[in-house]
């Protein structure tokens, strides 16, 4: 479990995140949702010390996050990848076996199978010499979610990881995800498509520069939640579809 | 080609074109392999700066009589350090940082050059005195070269990785700030040798432009460093060969030769070939703009 203590995040006079506390189960797949710059991909950043916090713990199963770094798994949002950078698919891969190595060690044959078995899961095996820069958005997306699968991480983050991406990764990442809530794993889901809301997730965050509320889905999924955080006809309109069905 | 004849026999002839050979093939396989780091991550203008950084080093260095590697390291680091911080710590971005700060350290460095003016030379140090090469000199390119090979091969993953991926490499612990400076010290490190060879002022084009050559016809990072390299030491040995033969200053000879290569990758490697692009610019887009769609 991932528990998130009074998280407060500013780059100016007015927090971006303000005194954010949340807890993470084990064995669920939870998605955060929130309207734009409503401070999600800032809790995660502020989580993983990728950016500064004004204060706030972050501890995964009792002992802090920080000391944990090789039990999480981190799968960012694409937009600023070098894609022309001289690297093939499996060497991406193989880049999550890098923390366990360590310093002096380089990938050898255990490693390189790791990353075949990894890319075979996502159905990419095809792609492994395949430079980067020639898949689709993805393609590309299914070879972060292997290089996650080599990191056997505990803990799982995936920023917006089904944005611009065609039904068939969609489906292969989804997949993967669930295999990784039945092994017991943390799985963390920044998502903006609340129509899929109820499928995909287990439990969910609400969040609008802070938590608004988090829990299973079916009791923080509500009208009211989504018309308080997004707007009235947003939540009318998805909550009407879901009466009529 | 009677003056390649002549330039083998002037090269069995001569100590001092042996050595300029010897440092100018060396030179090429360093600056060939840190460039290549140094275009990938983007940093041609820091290389750009550290070369120019190291100047009032090299200055202060020759006053003292100290080693001119210590000299020019310490003020390489100090120009890497000031420029992180002030980019950190101001509102402006890292490339006015950089020459705010590289412009600072170049002039600091023409004046104490001034007042040392007797141990040394002005113009050898912009424009690189090849041919004056000392044993000395030799056997500290030879340090370097080692120094940039133990490098690359003991931190080859981490220097991948950070290029490639910064935030991932910060997030499963990898120290990437020690990275990136220990990857500046190095770099200054071969600044201080490409400096005989081509001069201050060129250091940059050895850096960057065989590197830049080896990324058009490569998608591999080890071939590229491999290509990097051999650009650089064939780049080096037919410039220093039209620099003796037409009495050519050497630095900008090589350099001129290391660009023709890069045209010539730039019309015709397969990558992105000016030739190939034209046909295949339909194709190419298709990956960035599935990207772009949000």
């Amino acid at each position: 479990m991932l528990t998130i203590k009074n998280l407060t995040v500013a780059y100016d006079a007015t927090p971006v995140l303000a005194d954010a506390t949340v807890n993470f189960n084990a064995g669920k797949i939870t998605g955060i949702i929130g309207p734009n710059g409503a401070g999600k991909s800032t809790l995660i950043k502020a989580t993983l010390g990728l950016i500064k916090s004004q204060s706030g713990t972050a501890e995964f199963n009792g002992q802090p996050l920080s000391h944990q770094k090789k039990a999480i798994a981190y799968v960012e949002q694409r937009k600023d990848l070098d894609l022309s950078f001289p690297i093939n698919v499996l060497d991406v891969v193989l880049t999550g076996t890098y923390a366990d190595l360590g310093l002096l060690r380089s990938p050898g044959k255990a490693q390189r199978q790791a990353a075949l078995a990894a890319l075979d899961q996502v159905g990419m095996t095809a792609f492994a010499q395949r430079q980067i820069g020639n898949l689709s958005g993805g393609q590309l997306q299914r070879v972060f979610v292997a290089r996650a699968i080599v990191q056997q991480a505990d803990l799982i983050i995936l920023d917006e990881p089904f944005v611009g991406i065609d039904l068939q990764s969609e489906n292969a990442i989804m997949a993967i995800l669930q295999q990784w809530r039945d092994a017991g794993k943390t799985i963390i889901v920044v998502h903006h498509d609340l129509n899929k809301v109820t499928r995909y997730f287990d439990d969910l965050v609400v969040m609008n520069h802070g938590i608004v509320d988090y829990g299973p889905v079916n009791e923080v999924y509500t009208a009211r939640n989504i018309e308080q955080t997004f707007s009235a006809d947003l939540s009318a309109v998805l909550f009407d579809q879901e009466v009529q069905a | 080609m009677t003056t390649i004849t002549e330039f083998f026999a002037a090269l069995s002839r001569y100590d001092f074109l042996q050595s300029a050979l010897l440092t100018a093939i060396m030179v090429g396989i360093m600056s060939g392999i840190i460039g290549s780091f140094i275009i990938l991550r983007g940093m041609s203008l820091m290389g750009d700066a550290i070369s120019h950084a190291v100047l009032p080093g090299v200055a202060v260095a020759y006053m003292l009589g100290i080693n001119v590697l210590v000299g020019a390291s310490v003020f390489g680091i100090l120009a890497a350090l000031l420029i992180g911080f002030v980019a950190a710590h101001s509102k402006v971005k890292t490339d006015t940082a950089i020459g705010v700060v590289f412009s600072a350290f170049y002039a600091l460095g023409f004046i104490l050059i001034s007042m040392a003016e007797s141990a040394t030379n002005l113009h050898h140090i912009l424009f690189g005195n090849i041919l004056a090469v000392s044993n000395h000199d030799i056997m500290t390119t030879a340090i370097v070269l080692g120094i940039v090979i133990l490098f690359v091969t003991i931190f080859y993953k981490e220097l991948l990785i950070t290029s490639f991926d910064e935030t991932f490499a910060a997030t499963y612990g990898l120290k990437v700030q020690l990275i990136h400076y220990s990857l500046m010290l190095v770099l200054t490190l071969v600044t201080v040798s490409a400096l005989q060879t081509v001069g201050i002022i060129l250091v940059v084009a050895m850096l960057i432009t065989p590197a830049a050559t080896a990324f058009l016809w490569t998608n591999r990072l080890s071939l590229m460093l491999i290509l990097s390299a051999a650009f650089g030491v064939v780049s080096a040995t037919i410039g220093l060969y039209l620099s003796y033969t037409f009495n050519w200053a050497s630095g900008p000879a090589i350099v001129l030769v290391a660009a023709a290569f890069f045209a010539i990758a730039f019309i015709f490697s397969p990558k992105q070939g000016f030739v190939r692009l034209k046909a295949s610019l339909g194709k190419k887009a298709r990956p960035k703009l599935s990207q772009e769609v949000r």
